[in-house]
This record gives structure tokens, sequence and C-alpha cells, in this order.
């Protein structure tokens, strides 16, 4: 057999495409794992639908998993996929539009039947003039993965169902990656017939990219110039989990979770559910009140108390959560945004809820919000959420989205020994104590739990009394009370570090960013310099306070540009509480922005300045 | 220094709060009672919390000198499962009215009765919304007419001792606001129960809704209207020579005259037993109302099971005898992970 030609490419990005019942998650999700372990930088997108089981073959059902990596830094899953693998006639329907131009499409031909085609809204068959434009591969993936297992006694439904892995074969061939991981978890995960047809359609799948003429040449994607270190994959809800986890570590108090199942915030609950060892409690409430309720409940008994949840959710909490804001218990509350307004796209992204998070509450009731920009940074958001809500008595929102709580990044493992300590100290000192006496510094109150002899006390949702905390309806002690509570948390700005900026300064334009559009900007940007312009940007984490120096930053520069996966929140925030003139740049399509898209406005921005 | 917990009084569990119900109210027999019984319970006054709703009853906290917790609106059984799971040592009580607890609180209400945390829940019933004056609540009866309904209410009210048994509530009670032996028993029966200890406290609001229980709460009529339910004795009712019993037949209860001298057992009467395993029995005693039955007084039920509070702590100690406890860096390391030589800064 002749040898085929490889050639080396600097990037790719993959998009896996097939009906939800057909493992597409788990085939990129392998695939993923395979490449980090080969050194590059990547970056994923799953996309699926919010039906655990739309009907097979129909549009609703089709789910997406994309794959971006390179031998250079990347932080989007980018744009335009480079090659499409579809496993059915609706998976292609559903992303032949984002393809690059003349990229490679793969599709199992045979699925391409009447009944497929009308399924998925076909009135002819694409495939024909698909083979002008793309790279079409047609592969009869169905029938030469029955084929490789026809001697095993497995059903041919099971068998069907093992398709994913023959695809996955053939890219793990076609970008020369190792196929030992996926190889290890199948065995570890397997037994009996089913893994033996799982490993033996995986390797067929790789044989038959190496024999058929339909793949001429393969592709390596060199290692990525990375910091030195041991890396792991890590999505942003797992970060978010282990980060909880830390936090417990850290402040060596336990944790008590309290959460709804919702999407996309499930799985911060499911992950930190698994590690009870850790003295962590988790709980399943009875409905989104009843979780922060009792989280509030736990921090008021001397715990961590965290619940975890997503925009419906959040609106939920919000009474709760101003009754933390009176009672000046830590509490941290974590809404990872999902598109909506109401039920929305549950599954979709967006960055709809940070006005809700600000002043969703009743009255003058602030609370510090914190922003995680990439996956990784969720760990690190999650140590900070807590140390801030301890060191200032005070529930802190952390606001991640379903953008960042599924995509997946290489994360460095940080060092352990190098973590911050959380400090938690409990108030013990019984002589003179005041619920509402404050630190001279914070204003914090102290956190003094049942069980402490001499400090028993009541809290609660009352206007309270300064010092005392006994219930108050004096007029100008309101007023001070309310003061006290917005200056505590203001103060919090003198503790988080000045804003950086990236770039110039000063100078034309900036760009300012929060949260899970981190990526996005920052290729934006750079892609601007490399077309000749000068621009530089910023990324908040802390959305309240902000921190010190941003007035003065965002007045060093002549236009402010703010995208964002909403209607323009923090734009209106920037704009109020700065008066300068920033425009917003807003998406609301529950995906992601494409680079192409605040490249294109920084050009406009720009250039109309002439 | 912990308090001498035999040394406590009554004068230990008063707070410095100025009470501020109406005259009359019956919250204020309930607050003397509970502080005349929490020394006698051998906790150390810095473990009692008292968790509240929102509503007249729900002020009873500041009036502990305890530690309290006056919450949000039907929440406070959800504010104490936090409390309980986390500290299970606490004694934590929680206390509710017919509004907070059953209206917009039912949902939590359920959830905490079905959980089983050793928690004291008690739900102040008053039949009405004292503190926004005077609309009817889910425990008043039909037809009543208040400024919400001046042509009278049209829902079927709820029975607390029905929902809690519904729930399936280990210890439900039903005591009375100015009763204080009985009260006081209650309360220190709901204490010893392991489990969540439900008790429906009959209370008189003076202002909106005045002698709701009349009956019961006078002596004159308490003989008539009420059935004292003893465990092990026949639930038997009425003034000595008008003497009557309850039979239950197939769930349905029914009423017996009992001649004097005549065993009442001998005439179908049932026995009471806080013990049956299925709250069949008890749920046909709570099917008991006025005018036409006898309302019935004291522990409907009183059986025990495993609590959410001690299971959960359970998992958490079992996971460190098998596991270890938790190694941060372990769990940061688990699964696959590769390492990024400084040499792989340079290009191959």
């Amino acid at each position: 057999m002749p040898q085929k030609r490889v050639q080396e490419i600097q990037s790719v990005a993959i998009r896996f495409s097939g009906d939800s019942g057909d493992g597409i998650q788990l085939t990129g999700t392998k695939f993923t794992e395979s490449t980090a372990l080969a050194g590059n930088d990547l970056s994923t997108l799953p996309d699926f639908p919010a039906e655990i089981r739309a009907p097979a073959g129909t549009l609703a059902g089709v789910s997406g998993f994309q794959i971006h990596f390179s031998s250079e830094d990347i932080r989007t899953p980018a744009d335009q996929p480079d090659v499409l693998v579809a496993l059915n006639p609706a998976a292609l329907r559903a992303n032949i539009r984002d393809v690059r131009t003349s990229g490679t499409v793969i599709v199992n031909s045979d699925a391409f039947n009447a009944k497929s085609l009308k399924l998925a809204g076909y009135d002819h068959d694409p495939l024909p003039e698909l083979r002008s434009r793309y790279q079409l591969v047609e592969i009869p993936l169905t029938r030469l993965n029955r084929e490789a297992l026809a001697d095993l006694e497995i059903s041919q439904r099971d068998a069907d169902r093992s398709k994913n892995f023959f695809s996955l074969g053939v890219i793990y061939w076609l970008y020369n990656r190792p196929m030992e991981s996926t190889l290890r978890w199948l065995e570890s995960r397997f037994k009996g017939e089913v893994l033996e047809a799982n490993v033996r359609v995986l390797k067929a799948g790789h044989a038959f990219g190496e024999t058929t003429d339909l793949l001429p040449v393969s592709f390596v994607v060199p290692r990525a110039k990375i910091e030195p270190g041991v890396y792991r994959n890590i999505t942003g809800n797992t970060a978010l989990a282990w980060g909880i986890i830390a936090a417990t570590v850290q402040a060596k108090c336990p944790v008590f979770l309290g959460a709804y199942p919702i999407t996309p915030a499930s799985d911060i609950l499911h992950e930190v559910a698994r590690f009870r060892h850790f003295g962590v409690k988790t709980f399943q409430a009875e409905d989104e009140i009843a979780a922060i309720s009792a989280a509030i409940g736990a921090s008021f008994a001397g715990m961590l108390g965290i619940c975890t949840t997503s925009g419906p959710g959040m609106v939920l909490k919000q009474e709760a959560l101003g009754l933390a804001v009176m009672a000046e218990l830590p509490l941290v509350v974590v809404d990872v945004q999902r598109a909506g307004p109401s039920t929305g796209m549950p599954t979709k992204i967006e960055q709809g809820d940070l006005l809700m998070a600000l002043y969703g509450r009743n009255s003058d009731s602030p609370v510090p919000v914190l922003a995680p920009s990439t996956p990784g940074d969720c760990f690190y958001t999650m140590l900070e959420a807590f140390s801030l809500a301890i060191a200032h008595m005070t529930p802190v929102i952390v606001l991640s989205d379903s953008y960042l709580a599924n995509s997946a990044e290489p994360w460095r493992i940080p060092d352990v020994a190098a973590l911050p300590r959380i400090d938690v100290s409990f108030a013990r000192e019984a002589a003179d104590f005041k619920p509402y006496a404050r630190d001279p510094e914070t204003l914090a109150r102290p956190w003094a739990i049942p069980g402490t002899p001499g400090l028993e006390h009541r809290i609660g949702g009352l206007s309270k009394e300064n010092v005392t905390g006994n219930v108050s309806y004096d007029a100008k002690n309101n007023e001070t009370m309310v003061r006290l509570r917005a200056e505590k948390i203001a103060r919090i700005a003198n503790s988080i570090p000045p804003v950086e900026v990236d770039g110039p300064e000063s100078g034309e334009l900036l760009v300012v960013g929060w949260g899970g559009t981190h990526g996005a900007i920052t290729s934006a940007v750079e892609a601007a310099r490399r077309e000749g312009l000068t621009v530089s940007s910023l990324h908040l984490r802390h959305l309240n306070p902000f921190p010190a120096n941003l007035g003065a930053v965002l007045r060093s520069f002549r236009q402010v540009l703010v995208p964002e996966l909403n209607l323009g929140q923090l734009v209106r925030l920037l704009r109020a509480e700065f008066l300068v003139p920033a425009e917003g740049l807003s998406k609301v399509q529950g995906q992601p922005f494409q680079v192409a898209e605040i490249q294109a406005r920084i050009g406009s921005m720009l250039r109309g300045k002439g | 220094m912990a308090t001498a917990v035999a040394e406590l009084t009554r004068k230990d569990f008063t707070s410095d709060q100025d009470v501020r119900w109406c005259p009359g109210c019956g919250d204020y027999s309930v607050l003397a009672n509970v502080q005349r019984v929490m020394p006698e319970l051998g906790v150390p006054r810095e473990n009692f919390v008292f968790v509240s709703g929102i509503g007249c009853s729900s002020r009873f906290p500041y009036y502990m000198n305890t530690y309290g917790f006056h919450t949000i609106h039907g929440r406070a059984p959800a504010f104490a499962t936090g409390i309980k799971a986390s500290r299970p040592e606490l004694s934590v009580w929680v206390v509710t009215g017919d509004g907070d607890g059953l209206s917009i609180g039912g949902n939590h209400l359920l959830h905490a009765i079905r959980r089983n945390l050793d928690l004291q829940i008690l739900l102040f019933n008053n039949r009405v919304y004292g503190l926004t004056k005077g609309q009817y609540s889910p425990t008043s009866r039909m037809g009543m007419k208040t400024k919400s309904t001046p042509d009278g209410a049209i829902d079927h009210p709820i029975d607390p001792i029905a929902f809690a048994l519904g729930a399936g509530a280990t210890f439900v009670a039903r005591t009375v606001d100015v009763d204080a032996p009985h009260l006081q028993e209650m309360l220190r029966r709901a204490h010893a129960h392991p489990g969540t200890a439900f008790v429906e406290i009959l209370q008189n609001c003076p202002v909106y809704n005045d002698d709701e229980w009349l009956e019961v709460e006078d002596r004159k009529t308490r003989a008539t209207a009420a059935l004292t339910l003893a465990d092990g004795q026949s639930l038997v009712f009425g003034e000595k020579g008008a003497r009557r019993g309850i039979r239950i037949v197939d769930g349905l209860p029914s009423i017996v005259a009992l001649p004097d001298g005549v065993d009442p057992v001998s005439l179908g009467v049932a026995v009471h037993n806080e013990r049956h395993q299925t709250p069949a029995y008890a749920f046909a005693l709570a099917t008991l109302h006025r005018p036409e039955f006898p309302l019935p007084i004291g522990v409907f039920r009183a059986v025990e099971t495993s609590t959410y509070d001690a299971l959960l702590s359970a998992q958490v100690s079992d996971a460190i005898a098998r596991r270890g406890t938790g190694d941060l860096r372990a769990l940061l390391h688990s699964g696959d992970t590769w390492t990024v030589e400084s040499g792989a800064l340079e290009p191959d």
C-alpha cells in the first residue's frame, strides 16, 4: 500500500453532528481528550437540543460538538468549522451553512435515503450540489460499521449505535491522533461484546481512512507552545464544582450546596455531590426558593452556603437573596445564564442576567457580582467569590453562562499549596457582643453561629437598628443602615485588583467585555491588530463593584465598544456610571459571538473615524 | 462557657425585646409556655434555634433569648432544613402560621415533613391573616366574610393535621393556646420525637377572628367539643352522664352513645394508638371536625423512621471512612492529564 501524503497545518475546527441519540457529545469529548494529549491548544463547544430524545432524524434532534485545535494560542471554538461530520441528512442540513467555503464534509452516505431526507426536510438529495462546493467525502458508514461487526453476537441496532466510533476512527486517522486514551476509556467503561464492538469499529474507521481513496491526505497539527505544567481538560461547570471543593479545603469549613435541577447548572450539583468525603453536603431542594433558603440557613449555622441555578431559577431566588443582604450573611449564588427570556432556549447561550444580578431585588440591596471569563477561570472565580462573601459578610453572585459551562479547554492544574487561603473566623467573645457591630475597614459584621454560648441573637428581614441588630422602624436609622450596606459593598473596590488594559492604555478604541465572551473578544482584537489597527481591550471580572480605576481607563479612549450577548446591559451600566459614550454590540441568538462579528465592528469604528 | 443546663430558667429564654402582639392574642400564651418548657429539655441555650417566616406568629424568635432567624414568607421550613442538615446537634424549632405554612409556604412544609428532619414545627392556626389585617386564610371556614371575601370565602379549607399526615409526618399533634399543661406536654413530646414533630396550635386572634376556637378553649364546653387523645385510651368525650365514643369502621368515624358503666370497647369504640405504621387511622381522626364531631386534641401519630439530617451526615462520614478525607490535589489531577515540559516552549 503506498504511503499517503501527510500535510502539516496550523489549526483546524471540526464539527461532529448527528442525531441526539448518536453519541455525538461522547465522540467530541473523546476526540478532545486525544487532542489535548497530543499537545494542541484547543477550545470546544457542544450544541445540543433541550429535548432528551427528539424524534430521530429530525432537525430538532440534531446534536453537535465543535472542536478547534491548533499549534498556536486559540481562545474560541472557531467561527466556521473546516470539517463537518454529519451522520444523517438532518445533521447536514442543520450545519452545512456554517462550514467554511470548500471545507471538508464527511457524510454517512447510507443515511441519505428517501425517508431520512424527508425527515430532514429535503425534497431532493443535497449531496450532488455539495460535491462542487465542498470536499465531500461520502462514506457508507452504516454498511461498513455492520460489516466490521458481522461475526459478533450483537443486534443490528446495537451495531448501528457504535457508528459514531467508526466516524471517530476516521477522524483520528485524518488528523494523526493517538487513539490510546479512547481505547483506555472504552476498556474502563464496557466489557464483553460491547467493548469488542466499539474497539473494533474505532479501529475499522481508522483503517478505512488509511486505505480509502476518498481521503488522499492526512494532516498533522504540531504541538502548541504551551506554558509548562500538568494539564487537563476542564469545562466551566466542572471548574465551578471543583472551585467549590477547593473553597471548602482552603477555608477549612464545610460547604452546603442547595440546588434545584435546572439546565445548564445541574452538572455543578452532580459533580459536587460526588465528593462527600470532602465534608460537603449537597441538598436537592423542592424548588429554587428552598435551595437558596436552605443555603442561607446553612450559612447562618456556620457552613459555606452556596446555591447554583440558571436565569429562571435566579428570578425565584431574589427575595431570599434580599434577606441574605439584610441579614449580612456570607453566601455564593451561581447563575449559569442561558438564553431567555422566560424558559427561552435552555441549552443555548446568553449573558442576559447582568442587570437582574445587580438590580433584581426590591429596594437598594447591592451585592458583589463576579463573572469568570474562561472555563478554567471558573475555578478561581469561585474561590474569590467565597473569599469576598466571608470577608465582607455578604452574598456574592457569580455569573457564568452556558458557553463557559459546557465548553472545554486545556487547563493548567494549579499548585494546591499556592492557592489563596480563605480566612473563616467565627465570633467567640460574649462580652459586649453586638450582632451588627462592624469591622471599621470592611464594615463587615461578625459571623456568630448557633452553638456559641453567650452570642444568642436574632436576625431577620425587618429593618435593623445599627449595631444591636434589633428590629427598628426609626426613619434615620433605616437610611443609615441602607447606606452602610451599600458602602460595605462599594468598599470592596479597594480590595480587588485594578483592571488591566491589553494594548495601549489610551487611544482611539477600547473594547470592554465581561464573562464568557473573553475568547471571542480577545481573538477579534488580535485579528484587528493583525490588520494593522490599533485597539485595546479589557475584560471585567468584577461587575459590582467596578474596579477603582475603571472610570479613568474608560475616559482614556475616544471610543468604547462593549460586545455582549444581550441587548446592552454592561454598556448601560458603564454609560450611567461613568458618563462615557460607550457603544454596544449585541447578539441574542443563543450562540456565542463569532470572532469576525466583533472584528468587523472594530474595523468599522476605527475606519469610520478615519 | 456553656450555660449549665440544669440552672436554666424561663427568664434565660426571655429576650430584651418588647413583645408586640395585640392584647389578648393567643401568641402570648404560646410564648410563655415555650419559654417555660425550654429549660426542662436538657439542651444548652446556645443550641436552640428558632426559625420563622412572616406573619404575626413569625415574630416569635425575636422574643426568645436563643439563636433566631426571622426569614421570608413561607420559607422557614427550608431555612430550618439548611440549619439542621448542616448542624444536626442544634435543636431547631420552626414557628409558622396557617397562612405562612399552608398557603405561601405549603410546598416547603410538605417537603420538610416528608424528609423527616429532626425539627419541631409549631403551626399557629388562627384561621385568618392577621398581619395583613384580616384576609381569610387557607384554614378559614367556607363562607367566612373578610375584606377580601365580602361575599364569603369559597375555598375549601385545608386541615393542618391532615396535611401533615398526607406529607408522611411521623409526629402529629394538636393543642390549644390557652391550655398550658397540654401545650407544654405537646412541646415536650415534640422535642423528644426523633424526626419532624408537627404541632398545630389552635390560637385565638382577638382582632380578626375572635373566639374561633372558643368551644375547645373554654373549660365549660371543652369536654363536649374536644376529644382528648391519650395513647391506649378509648376515644371518649362528653360530660359525665352524656359520654359518647368514636367508632371507626372502614376508615369512617361515627359517634356512639355510652351509657354509664359500659365499657366503651364493648361498643366498638376505638382505642387510641399513636403508633400505627400506616397513617390511615390518624387520618380518620383528622377528619373529625366541629360541629358534627368533637375536635381531637393531642398526639395523632408518633412513629419513628430515619431522619434526613442523620442520613446526610452518615453519607459524609461513610464517604470519609471509605475514601479517606478528600485530597484536593488528587482531585485536580484525577482522570486524563498531560505534562507540558519546558522544552515544549521551543518550536519542534
